[in-house]
């Protein structure tokens, strides 16, 4: 007998997703359930688009001189390609989206504690989405995603020419951070009030702490990224000297308020991925996660201290040398709490049973990319090395080895995890192993030449290195460099592209997934795949969610069950 | 959108436990008024008092913080209930004004770092006569 009584056998009666239908029933949707689902697939369409820029620009360089795009485009779709991926897609992609479906269910609880406020927060989303279209409609901007001034205040005539998308743009941001208030206000009050009897904090998966440390970023430094982006648009439409030095503005003042936020957004980004990692490592090695309370722990030290380290984008920026010392102090400081997750996780590793299931692929190259994304990290913040490798190559290969090859990699592998859960339906396990090889073999070569290109001297956001303009000895280096980095951004396309193809087979042909593939032990794997509409037809009993000694395969459903006599003893 | 979500229906459950918040009387919302008001009336003597005199030239702007430091608090733990509120809520707004001052003590500590080079080029900017002469003057400025 199951412990969840009826919840269980729903696969007879409806799900969540057969509960009502019709657009409408989705589109006004409370249930966070849906809203999750609304959020993935408005997340991935947003990362597709963003994605199909990138690709613009690594065609541009595969060879020297202006062959594919002008230089105009080239900085139009380098800015394109971060605002989307920023503000559309890795700020929501976990929270909103994973943690949505997924956080209400870990937790025992029926919805978040304020749907209607999620419902707003994904329209919000979908009107921000909407600012950036009319930004691109309006002659688009060339201001590389952080705005900086002088750069977004150039320009006369505001709503035309080149420059006529810079306020639409800003509008969507701002709109788009209080979706993120929204989301993360959300969060905290569900976990604070809607834990069920027995739901203590340090029983709570790890994902779920992840979750909150992040809420508390997202509640308290978003609200600067709305000021910095409301005194840009008053300056930029009034002429109001703030950041503009014409006018007896500061620039580099610019730069605090922008990576006050920016810099804690980093976290927004990477720590529900890194709480992604430690429930993936720890269900697929089949073993109790090792140092929960420093991995909780640490997630709320990285949420402190990356409030104070936002002053080391700016070494270069005219930023005073009392300044700069102490953000690259404060910076190495970063690095231990997230030293004690990679060391917690690998712990977790030893001598478990560990199943290569796609998600743990998954797992196992966030483990390989973050750690080479942290320890170049290092390189950035020590003041002396970094007057050399700031705004080259090294710069973007750093930040894409945590944004892309550790937030996202985290997320698709949550993807993996929960697919089964989220659409009742099991992917082709052969084709996700193979997609997840060429993914990060494509995200390496993509990735790691640049770290070379960038120690070469390669600046980043050029759109061109021909011999007239770097010389012809750094030419022949450049041109290697960037040839290889472009085969491999293709390579990596090509494995997203196998992932929508079989993730989309898998809705329409996919074997019907069993209630607990993976043997997971949280309380997600308890109710049904897809979950029935209110999750848990009685308050769930919580025991503790690592411990996976009653769990056993059974032939029969392809899948873990609980055992008969641990059930039973259970209760 | 007229399906009642789970969460609501078992918070409806639960509608006759639901709270009025803590109710404070008239009396003690006109004396903390009035405490408000003697503030502000010693902030404006304090004003009056010349502290050169002693050889603390900067003590006016210190007793005037100070005093609105009290204002303030006065303002969150009555008006604002934090007094009868839960201790989690006091911390939050605690945690919120740290964050606030270090965002303003590092932006500032960097400001001030570098306004003296920049009075310098707007003086030499206002300065120059022809623009070579200011070429040559912000490059012997540029160099320590």
């Amino acid at each position: 007998m199951s412990i969840y009584g009826d919840s269980t056998k729903a696969s007879s009666g409806t799900n969540y997703l057969t509960h009502t239908r019709g657009f409408l029933s989705w589109a006004l949707t409370l249930d966070h359930k849906r809203i999750g689902v609304m959020y993935l697939v408005s997340v991935l369409t947003a990362f597709f688009f963003a994605g199909m820029a990138a690709m613009a620009l690594r065609l541009e360089l595969i060879a020297p001189g202006e062959w594919f795009l002008s230089q105009d485009n080239y900085n139009q779709m380098f800015t394109v390609h971060g605002a989307l991926m920023v503000f559309l897609v890795l700020i929501p992609a976990v929270p909103a989206a994973m943690g949505n479906f997924v956080l209400p269910i870990m937790l025992g609880a029926k919805d978040v504690a304020f749907p209607r406020l999620n419902l707003f927060s994904y329209w919000l989303w979908v009107t921000g989405a909407l600012f950036f279209v009319l930004a691109l409609l309006t002659g688009g901007l060339d201001t590389g995603w952080t705005f900086y001034t002088p750069y977004s205040i150039e320009g006369d005539d505001h709503m035309s020419g080149a420059m006529g998308g810079v306020i639409p743009a800003l509008t969507g941001a701002f709109v788009l951070g209080f979706s993120s208030i929204f989301t993360g206000l959300n969060f905290i009050v569900t976990i604070h009030r809607l834990r069920p009897p027995g739901m203590t904090w340090f029983r709570m998966p790890l994902f779920l702490w992840a979750i909150y440390a992040t809420a508390i970023i997202q509640v308290m430094a978003t609200p600067i990224l709305g000021i910095t982006l409301a005194l840009l648009i008053v300056e930029r439409a009034f002429g109001i000297g703030i950041f503009n030095p014409a006018l007896g503005g500061d620039p580099v003042l610019y730069q605090h308020f922008f990576w006050f936020y920016s810099h804690p957004a980093v976290y927004i980004m990477i720590l529900p991925g890194m709480g992604i990692i430690s429930e993936l490592i720890s269900v697929h090695s089949h073993k109790h996660i090792f140092g929960y309370r420093f991995i909780a722990f640490s997630s709320v030290a990285i949420a402190i201290f990356g409030f104070l380290v936002w002053g080391h984008h700016m070494f270069t920026s005219g930023q005073s040398p009392l300044m700069n010392i102490m953000f690259s102090a404060i910076t190495f400081s970063v690095s231990i709490p997230s030293a004690i997750k990679v060391f917690n996780w690998l712990a977790t590793l030893y001598k478990g049973s560990i199943s290569l299931n796609t998600p743990m692929l998954y797992a196992l190259s966030f483990l390989f990319i973050f750690t080479i994304g942290g320890l170049t990290g290092l390189h950035l913040g020590t003041l002396a090395t970094d007057i050399h490798l700031h705004d080259t190559y090294f710069v973007v290969a750093h930040f894409h080895y945590v944004m892309m090859g550790s937030a996202m990699i985290a997320m698709f592998g949550g993807l993996h995890h929960w697919w089964p859960k989220i659409t009742g339906r099991m992917y082709n396990e052969t084709l996700g192993r193979i997609a997840c090889g060429l993914v990060f073999f494509g995200f390496n070569a993509t990735f790691f030449t640049q770290f070379i290109l960038g120690s070469k001297g390669m600046p980043r956001r050029y759109a061109d290195y021909s011999a007239e303009l770097m010389g012809a000895e750094n030419f022949e280096i450049f041109h290697f460099w960037h040839f290889w980095s472009t085969i491999g951004s293709f390579v990596m396309a090509l494995g997203f592209f196998l992932m929508l193809g079989y993730l989309v087979h898998s809705m329409f042909k996919g074997r019907q997934a069993p209630d607990n593939p993976w043997g997971g032990g949280s309380l997600e794997w308890q109710c049904s795949s897809p979950p029935p509409h209110d999750n848990f037809s009685e308050p769930p009993t919580v025991g503790d969610c690592y411990d996976y000694s009653m769990l056993e395969w059974d032939e029969k459903i392809q899948g873990y069950h609980r055992r008969e006599e641990a059930a039973t003893s259970g209760e | 959108m007229t399906d009642r979500t789970p969460a609501e229906t078992e918070h409806a459950e639960h509608a006759g436990h639901h709270e009025v918040g803590h109710i404070v009387s008239v009396k003690f919302l006109f004396a903390t008024c009035a405490a408000l008001l003697v503030l502000t009336m010693l902030t404006v003597a304090a004003a009056q008092v010349d502290f050169t005199k002693y050889g603390l030239p900067e003590m006016n702007i210190v007793v005037a913080l100070a005093i609105a430091v009290v204002k303030a608090s006065l303002v969150c733990l009555f008006f604002m209930h934090l007094f009868w509120d839960r201790p989690i809520n006091a911390y939050i707004i605690i945690v919120a004004l740290a964050f606030v001052g270090i965002f303003i003590a590092f932006a500032m500590t960097d400001t001030f770092e570098y306004r003296a080079d920049q009075q310098q080029y707007e003086r030499v900017e206002l300065k120059g006569g022809d623009s070579k002469d200011v070429q040559t003057k912000l490059l012997e400025l540029q160099t320590p």
